[in-house]
């Protein structure tokens, strides 16, 4: 598997290159935030805010209002916890052509519950206008910007950074509203996000072994959460449906996919792996994922839930775990 | 607004503009049976005189009377309209301008009548179901184009409005209507900050002194202490005015600030021409009239000003 390092800073600078209506604003965190090439590039489109994010994100509104769209980078509980009013009377009301960049979506940082995003999709589902995307490989980062350039009106994008893999091919980018299909099947309808993508190829690949016939839809576009191959997925999966999330339960893709089938009329079982109602803490990522049951093996289990059934299957039977270094040459801090 | 051929000199129509909007401002409260009647008290010359004066606008472009509520904007409507008609047309030498405490919205929509921007008639749509015309502004309120109502998100938004005009060479002033009672607010200090470190000098803000906010004195509820010396301190241009005298008002316009943004502290009496209220303080952020005889009270009141013109 091919793995990539910084991949949003070097593609928003080339990106951008004949946009010059796309302005980046940063909080302190422009490296950590992959903003930092943008800066060096276009200088006199790049503003440094401090840590002033009510203002920011209200200026990001006024902004947008005079035909710039500003980028706004920082950690995603810095823009949803610390500013939310500012977010819901400033930038999605108006309906306004602001990007708000969140990095560290759910425990992609040991930096703690402070800077864990694990209910950043619940809290931006629920504003009006907004739209909500998010991205679990190097093609998703690098195509999320035209599909979020698109949309005229506010969008919230949960960014990855650092070393990330490609999981699909470059050449198919991310399109709005329409999950990628990972694999076809009838047994189970397994809906996935973010990280949690890669974690469950991993399992997918045993169980398919076992004779598990799973539809993995890999899901970017949170909300809206109209895609028709959603309800075609769970309506045809004789066991159940699983969701995977690197978010709370609760309001993210797990309630999203049980609105669906309960307007849809779909009886199926539900089973969501996401962090069930609790704040996580400063930890590597593959610690947090065993601990929370959003890694390979709770899918496994909750396949082996669904099927009534037990395969045996241990963790040396999985795809190896890609582990990223705490310290990297392609992150700005250990965070 | 003064001209040449009246022969009014221009401090005479700010002040018969002033009056006006307090006139008008009792009128509504005492139709509506309450009201922010201290906010017209105390603000009533800055809006005049901005208005007047101040501020470099072109005629409003705004219907008379005007259009009912156009829902809220989103991506299918539409048909949705801003308030920023009324003040006047865009043009990069012209200027903005933002109202922040939007519950300031009676005195704006009074100063646009008394400007001639918007018909009277207008007023009967206030805090009417399907109307524009709300008792606490938004966007699409006559007068105002960025929604304000959660104080301290005003200034900020007119920055990034200032900002997106500076990147595009345009020379027309940001103006910013604020009360006092936004200087609680962490953002409001944080936009200051960025202000200065951003050198957004063609902002410049109005404030209304009149320490008051709504469980009452400010110096009871959160003492501001020495307002100027704070702003100051963040690198504003600070100028410190009556809030009453409209020569002042207006020349504190004019002083020198560049490379820093202008700050005008317009220092008012929240009852100021209607010492009826005083017996309300220090609860006067909302009137509303506690018996028959208080409202006879107001209403004999008006009928003298109606007399006096």
């Amino acid at each position: 598997m091919e793995v990539l390092a910084r991949v949003h800073a070097k593609n928003i600078v080339k990106w951008a290159a004949d946009k010059p209506e796309v302005v980046v604003f940063s909080a302190d965190l422009t490296s950590s935030s992959e903003a930092d090439l943008f800066r060096d590039t276009y200088p006199d489109r790049f503003f440094s805010m401090g840590l002033t994010e009510q203002n920011m994100l209200s200026m990001a509104g006024g902004m947008a209002r005079e035909g710039f769209t500003p980028f706004v980078h920082t950690f995603a509980v810095f823009l949803y916890r610390r500013a939310l009013d500012q977010i819901a009377m400033s930038v999605a009301y108006p309906n306004v052509r602001v990007r708000l960049i969140g990095f560290l979506p759910g425990i992609t940082t040991p930096g703690g519950a402070t800077h864990q995003a694990i209910e950043d999709v619940a809290v931006m589902r629920t504003l009006p206008n907004m739209t909500v995307l998010s991205t679990g490989d190097a093609t998703d980062v690098e195509s999320v910007l035209d599909v979020a350039q698109a949309i005229d009106g506010p969008v919230y994008i949960r960014m990855l950074r650092g070393e990330i893999p490609r999981l699909f091919p470059a050449s198919e980018p991310m399109v709005f509203n329409r999950a990628r299909v990972l694999s076809r099947g009838t047994d189970i309808a397994l809906l996935t996000e973010g990280i949690c993508t890669e974690e469950a190829l991993r399992a997918v690949k045993v169980l398919t072994a076992k004779g598990v016939s799973i539809e993995h839809l890999h899901v970017s576009t949170l909300k809206p959460f109209t895609d028709p191959q959603v309800v075609e997925a769970v309506s045809k999966a004789k066991y159940g449906v699983i969701t995977m999330e690197n978010h709370t339960v609760i309001g993210g893709l797990g309630s999203a996919v049980a609105e669906v089938m309960a307007e849809n009329g779909v009886g199926r079982r539900l089973v969501r792996l996401g962090l069930q109602d609790t704040f996580a803490h400063g930890a590597s990522k593959q610690y947090l994922m065993r601990e929370l049951g959003i890694d390979a093996m709770a899918l496994v289990w909750a396949v082996e839930g669904l099927l009534d059934t037990c395969f045996g299957i241990t963790e040396s039977d999985l795809s190896a775990v890609r582990l990223t270094a705490v310290h990297s040459d392609a992150k700005a801090e250990a965070l | 607004m003064a001209s040449s051929a009246s022969a009014v000199d221009w401090r005479q129509e700010a002040e018969r503009v002033a009056r006006g909007i307090r006139r008008r401002v009792l009128a509504h409260v005492l139709r509506n049976g309450g009201g922010y009647m201290s906010q017209a008290c105390s603000s009533a010359e800055i809006f005049a005189t901005l208005y007047t004066r101040i501020l470099r606008i072109g005629p409003s472009e705004g219907p008379p009377v005007p259009a009912p509520f156009p829902g809220v904007p989103s991506a299918t409507n539409k048909h949705y309209f801003t308030g920023a008609a009324y003040n006047g047309p865009r043009a990069p030498h012209l200027d903005r301008f933002y109202m922040s405490p939007a519950h300031y919205a009676l005195v704006l929509y009074a100063t646009l009548i008394e400007t001639g921007r918007m018909a009277p008639e207008g007023l009967a749509h206030f805090n009417q179901d399907g109307a524009s015309v709300e008792m606490i502004g938004a966007e699409h309120s006559p007068g105002m184009e960025v929604t304000t109502g959660s104080l301290g998100q005003g200034l900020s938004q007119a920055m990034g409005v200032a900002l997106a005009r500076k990147l595009k060479g345009e020379t027309g002033r940001t103006w910013v209507f604020m009360s006092d009672g936004e200087f609680h607010e962490g953002q409001t200090w944080e936009a200051m900050q960025i202000l200065t470190w951003h050198g957004l000098d063609r902002v410049g803000i109005y404030v209304d002194v009149n320490g008051q906010c709504c469980d009452g004195k400010m110096d009871d509820v959160l003492p501001l202490g020495d307002l100027a010396a704070k702003l100051t301190a963040f690198g504003a241009r600070v100028v410190e005015v009556d809030g009453h005298d409209v020569e002042a008002l207006a020349a504190a316009a004019e002083q020198e600030h560049e490379g820093r943004p202008l700050v005008v502290l317009c220092y008012t009496d929240p009852c100021r021409g209607l010492d009826l209220l005083r017996a309300n303080a220090p609860k006067l952020h909302y009137l509303r009239f506690k018996s028959a005889e208080e409202k006879a009270r107001y209403a004999e009141y008006l009928r003298r000003l109606e007399e006096e013109g």
